[in-house]
């Protein structure tokens, strides 16, 4: 365990926890966004795999890592398209409907993978990008500013996405039609309108989410989001539906995973005691869901399809 | 009618024909507006009014008919073409946002000040101005869920008003309110009608259509069944029309003798949905053989202390004596079988089960023992003989004893859980707005029913919202404001106005 408490692997672990941190940031904050308009989208892990497999495919293909960015987004946001259809227009029951987009994902990005690729072929992924004076500072440079563009990219989407609820006139009617449809309706707010926006834009960022994650480690491989779109999902709800308990959350997230990954590699843990303290984030989700399951705050409309005159 | 010219009307509705699978909601209907006036749509409920108005709004589609606004046909296909044609709606439920601030409420679907960051300062600015200008006392920066529910009916009135509205169709607005809020909104609806709008006041209660309207247009079955003025009517005229009969609309009491007391509660605490007081420190004795009512504007402790006194919803602190048994500890089950009888206020929520049969929701407090079930089997025979005896004795209508239960009339379905409810014969009987959503018949013979239960020697405990309701009935009225009583009146005692002081809050 001593090996474990030197700075130098403290800080390696600090940075490692805020890159592992970032698929789960951007896949919450986008699904923040969703239910804030009162739209559960339990498929963010089939959104993510497909972005993810989107991602990886264009860069192999093209061995351009920002062309796999953007058809990690835009992957996403056709998922996005697909769900508002099935949510929205049809009105089919959200959490099932969701498990439907996650098991879709799965199954399709693997197919792709066999027919398209076939056996593992890395990429060369996303190169760290170490920002100019902040880089240089001691410990902090080293954690924060030695990052991969989408790392900063999730995190300035924080403050971005608090400002686009409580600031903007759109934001307003996100948070309306989250609470009391009805209201904003007799208002003239188009209640499905905006939250194809919504959802439209959560889910591009769940596909940027895998993206990052495939991009990260340049592979793709069956199922290699492995529950990290179930874990933000549970992150809206630990972060209370705000941008900042949605990053907090996935830092804690982020921070364990690091730590328990650094513990194999050190050889603090092995075997079985090995595969128990991996289990820590899946124990962790459930404790913060029974923690906060009293919590107010929750979306008033949230799985809850618009009818007029209902 | 009166000869108008053209100019003078806002609004014409023309043969407006609605069908929904099953039923005709409005039949070749005929409505008009005319500036500076209130033209009130009475009838009872399912007669038609909400469509007729939901239809103007933008809510529904008509069939057949035209609607014209100022003699130009339109079209109105969603509540943002109305508002865009100067037409504002305060719902029967309010249409606000709780986690927005009043200014945000009335922003919101407005085109923004700016596009990206949100500027609210000239609304505040005019709401202000338009508070000062009708007396509206709203405070731009509350947000909604900390206001009760007179200020926001004040942030409804203000929406339409910000939104200088030039037609304001008003949907029940009264039915939460104290007679002195009704006083006051009233005095504001004046004031519109004064600018040259023009209103559509929706409402049953006919003290208040009397007080009103300037037209009177009544609807039943989804046709129009009588047009008139209160000075050519009266209530007793205007509930003929909605019925299609004479109604008795005030109770018989006959004199009776209030013997030992079936219901003791004492110092009785009980916590709301959220955590917070609901009932504090409650006193109250009901006999044998006399009704005590229980008013107040909802939200003021009614529906907790109710569920308490069922043994639905678990005692803080304090003593609930039944019959003489101590009842804070007990199940419903075991509270029920000490001879009470509890008519919820949320009849398909607590008091029937939709998809059930009505035989089913007949039997449903007695299923499980004699004479309905033996060793765990239900008696079919038993259970049809039963019930065919409680229909025809409470006059619930309804096709067959196998028909689902939410396909009845909320008359019905309420006659039906009173049935369940008396046949028992209770002792004492907790009755929560008996006749809320009811038709006006269905209503009469409910009061009926419970004044013969009182003469037959039943305690009743009644709450209502409904002033007439609970001072027609009642023996003695307790008014319960933020879950204490404000004081206790006397039938003979009670006035409409003393009542209302004491809900608003204010002791004698």
């Amino acid at each position: 365990m001593s090996d474990f408490f030197t700075v130098s692997v403290l800080l390696a672990t600090l940075a490692a926890g805020i890159r592992l941190a970032t698929p789960f940031l951007l896949a919450a904050l986008g699904e923040t966004l969703g239910q804030r308009s009162g739209v559960l989208n339990l498929g963010v892990e089939g959104v993510m795999l497909l972005g993810a497999y989107g991602a990886y495919y264009a860069t192999l293909r093209t061995e351009s890592v920002l062309l796999g960015i953007v058809i990690g987004l835009a992957v996403g946001g056709a998922m996005g398209i697909v769900y508002g259809v099935v949510t929205l227009a049809l009105k089919a029951e959200q959490g099932i409907s969701g498990i439907g987009i996650f098991i879709f994902g799965l199954g399709l990005s693997d197919l792709l993978f066999q027919k398209q690729v076939g056996t593992p072929t890395p990429i060369d992924g996303l190169g760290d990008l170490a920002i100019p004076v902040l880089g240089d500072l001691p410990w902090v440079g080293e954690v924060l500013f030695h990052q991969n563009v989408l790392v900063y990219v999730a995190f300035l989407l924080v403050p971005a996405m608090w400002y686009l609820i409580n600031r903007t006139p759109f934001g307003m009617n996100v948070r309306a039609v989250g609470e009391t449809p009805e209201a904003a309706d007799s208002l003239g707010v188009s209640v499905n309108r905006t939250r194809y926006i919504t959802i439209f834009v959560g889910n591009a960022l769940a596909g940027l989410a895998g993206a990052s994650l495939a991009l990260e480690l340049g592979i793709f491989q069956q199922n290699l989001t492995n529950g990290h779109g179930f874990i933000a999902v549970a992150l809206v709800y630990f972060g209370a539906w705000r941008p900042v308990g949605v990053m907090a959350g996935s830092m804690v997230f982020g921070l364990v995973s690091a730590m328990v990954l650094q513990w194999k590699t050190l050889g603090i843990v092995v075997g079985t005691t090995a595969s128990i303290v991996g289990m820590f984030p899946a124990v962790l989700t459930i404790l913060v869901l029974v923690l906060v399951s009293r919590r107010t705050g929750s979306p008033s409309a949230l799985t809850r399809p618009f009818e007029r005159g209902h | 009618m009166a000869p108008t010219t053209a100019g003078d009307l806002l609004l014409e509705m023309e043969g407006i024909t609605k069908r929904f699978p099953g039923v005709v909601a409005n039949e070749a209907v005929d409505f008009d507006v005319r500036r500076g006036e209130v033209h009130t749509l009475l009838g009872e409920n399912g007669a038609g009014k909400s469509t007729l108005m939901k239809i103007l709004y933008g809510l529904y589609h008509a069939d057949e008919g035209e609607v014209r606004l100022s003699g130009k046909p339109v079209t109105i296909n969603s509540p943002s073409d109305a508002i865009d044609r100067g037409i504002g709606m305060i719902h029967q439920h309010f249409m606000l946002v709780p986690t927005l601030t009043v200014a945000e409420n009335v922003a919101l679907g407005l085109p923004p000040i700016r596009r990206i960051r949100q500027d609210l300062g000239p609304v505040r600015e005019r709401i202000s101005e338009l508070s000062d200008a009708y007396g509206l006392q709203v405070d731009p920066d509350a947000y909604i869920w900390q206001l009760a529910v007179g200020e926001r009916q004040r942030v409804e009135i203000m929406k339409a008003i910000y939104r200088d509205v030039s037609l304001l169709i008003l949907d029940e607005p009264t039915s939460v309110l104290t007679p002195a809020e009704v006083d006051d909104l009233f005095v504001t609806l004046r004031q519109m009608t004064d600018g040259g709008r023009g209103l559509v006041f929706i409402s049953h209660k006919l003290h208040e259509v009397m007080a009103l309207s300037d037209r009177i247009t009544v609807l039943r079955g989804g046709r129009v069944t009588g047009r008139t003025m209160p000075s050519e009517t009266s209530r007793e005229q205007l509930a003929h029309m909605m019925v299609g009969r004479e109604v008795q609309l005030a109770p018989t009491r006959l004199e009776s003798k209030a013997a030992e007391a079936r219901l003791k509660v004492k110092d009785l605490n009980v916590l709301g949905d959220r955590g917070t007081p609901a009932v504090t420190d409650f006193d109250l004795e009901v006999r044998s053989g006399e009704v005590v009512g229980i008013a107040g504007v909802s939200g003021n402790g009614q529906r907790e202390l109710a569920e308490a006194l069922a043994g639905l919803r678990p005692v803080v602190s304090g003593e609930v004596v039944m019959n003489g048994v101590e009842t804070t500890d007990r199940t419903p089950k075991e509270i029920r079988r000490l001879g009470v009888s509890y008519i919820p206020e949320e009849r398909m929520r607590d008091g029937a089960i939709g998809e059930f049969s009505v035989a089913e929701n007949l039997i449903l407090t007695d299923h499980d023992r004699p004479p309905i079930s033996r060793r765990g089997l239900l008696d079919f025979k038993q259970i049809e003989d039963g019930c065919s005896d409680l229909v025809r004795r409470f006059t619930v209508k309804t096709p067959t004893l196998d028909t689902p239960t939410a396909n009845l009339s909320g008359g019905n379905i309420q006659k039906l859980v009173i049935a369940r409810e008396l046949s028992g014969e209770p002792e004492l009987l907790i009755a929560s707005q008996p006749t809320r959503g009811v038709d006006i018949g269905a209503a009469e013979y409910i009061h009926t029913v419970l004044m013969d239960q009182r003469a037959g020697g039943t305690a009743i405990l009644l709450i209502s919202e409904d002033l007439d309701e609970v001072i027609g009935l009642s023996d003695r009225i307790a008014v319960m404001f933020e879950g204490r009583i404000m004081g206790t009146l006397d039938q003979e005692e009670a006035t409409v106005q003393r009542l209302g002081l004491l809900m608003a809050g204010v002791s004698e």
